[in-house]
């Protein structure tokens, strides 16, 4: 029973950091603050759900782990909430999005 | 061992939102780099508790949670408004500009 | 009073968890401080359905759950965009219509939204939100309106 909750944390661990990586990935290579804001959305939501799972599964049935389900319902309730205060702030300082079509026109008129 | 490689794997992704902290074209970029840094440190502190075995950790965690999330919502709000005390909101925002 | 004693309670069960010490002494100093938080909550008229929504709390993890699965999928698909060489995105902005009727669903599908990677809320005007969508996939899958329907039920079942 030890060693199944073992390797059952194991893999939430692992599969969190996986997500985790991708989200600091997409947060790279992706190309402007909003298309940028989705690649942090990964890390905020099921990088860390399953790395607190994975945690949640160590500490047993405790208080700790109560602390941290804690930890992501805040996760699950704040990241939201600057998400939007960070778009809304970014739109209403006059940034323009970045879009395929816009670039493609530009890169044309750069050309002619 | 898979706490140590989890943190490893934390610490890449850390160094990759740093990497965009600095390079950032706009101020939120940075922002956003900051703030998704913080919630990998959130989770990095959890896992310091159960990788040196003191798993009182968490309650710094949650802490740190808090305040990540306290001071992004700050730090946009003064690059917005210039100040922590000016009102915000969509009814006020057109008088003080 | 009802979202009066709800608070009570949360405050309390939330001090017991987090304290992890019980004895005598610190029950009673639970007591006077979740009392002093819930005396300045009172005070400044916070109190009411909308910043304590009690009537949604039977109802309410049913959807937490859907949510859940859309967030799962939802990432693998930003995960497959994000991890493949071409970088097959094409970021847009568009608008998409709530048909809560309160602050409380909208702040609900709004915060629903931006909880789904691939889709963040922008900005809400009056009933309709400004949706910035990773790819065209992702905003097909919003304008089926399926999330604000379920929003809505949840609001209309109360």
């Amino acid at each position: 029973m030890e060693v199944l909750l073992d390797i059952l944390s194991g893999i939430l661990l692992a599969a969190g950091s996986f997500f985790i990586l991708v989200g600091a990935i997409g947060l790279i290579r992706l190309p402007d603050v909003f298309a940028r804001m989705h690649g942090a959305g990964v890390t905020d939501t099921l990088g860390a759900a399953l790395f607190i799972g994975g945690l949640m599964l160590q500490s047993g049935l405790s208080l700790i782990t109560v602390k941290l389900l804690l930890i992501l319902v805040l996760f699950f309730f704040a990241s939201p909430t600057s998400s939007y205060a960070l778009a809304n702030a970014a739109l209403s300082q006059g940034l323009k999005p970045w879009s395929r079509d816009e670039k493609a026109k530009d890169e044309k008129e750069g050309a002619s | 061992m898979m706490f140590a490689a989890a943190t490893a794997a934390l610490c890449v992704a850390m160094l990759l939102a740093l990497v965009r902290a600095l390079l950032g074209p706009t101020l939120f970029d940075r922002v956003l780099a900051v703030n998704s840094f913080g919630t990998k440190t959130v989770l990095m502190i959890a896992m310091l508790g159960f990788l040196t075995d003191r798993p009182d950790f968490t309650d710094i965690a949650l802490l740190y949670a808090l305040i990540n999330f306290v001071g992004t919502l700050a730090v946009l709000k003064f690059f917005r408004y210039g100040s922590f005390a000016r009102p915000g909101g969509r009814a006020q925002q057109g008088e003080g500009e | 009073m009802r979202h009066v004693i709800a608070l009570g309670v949360t405050l309390y069960v939330t001090w017991l968890l987090l304290s992890g010490v019980y004895q005598t002494l610190w029950f009673v100093l639970g007591v006077i401080s979740c009392a002093i938080c819930v005396g300045i909550a009172l005070r400044m008229e916070v109190i009411d359905r909308e910043t304590y929504p009690v009537h949604l709390s039977m109802i309410l993890p049913r959807y937490w759950l859907w949510l859940f699965k859309e967030i799962v999928l939802a990432n693998f698909d930003v995960t497959k965009r994000i991890l493949a060489p071409s970088l097959p995105v094409n970021p847009q902005l568009f608008r998409v219509k709530a048909t809560q009727r309160d602050d409380l669903g909208k702040v609900i599908y709004a915060n629903s939204i931006t909880l789904t990677p691939g889709t963040v809320t922008v900005d809400i005007d009056g009933d309709e939100f400004l949706v910035h969508a990773l790819s065209d996939s992702t905003k097909d899958d919003l304008e089926t309106g399926e999330m604000d329907r379920r929003v809505t039920a949840l609001e209309g079942s109360s």
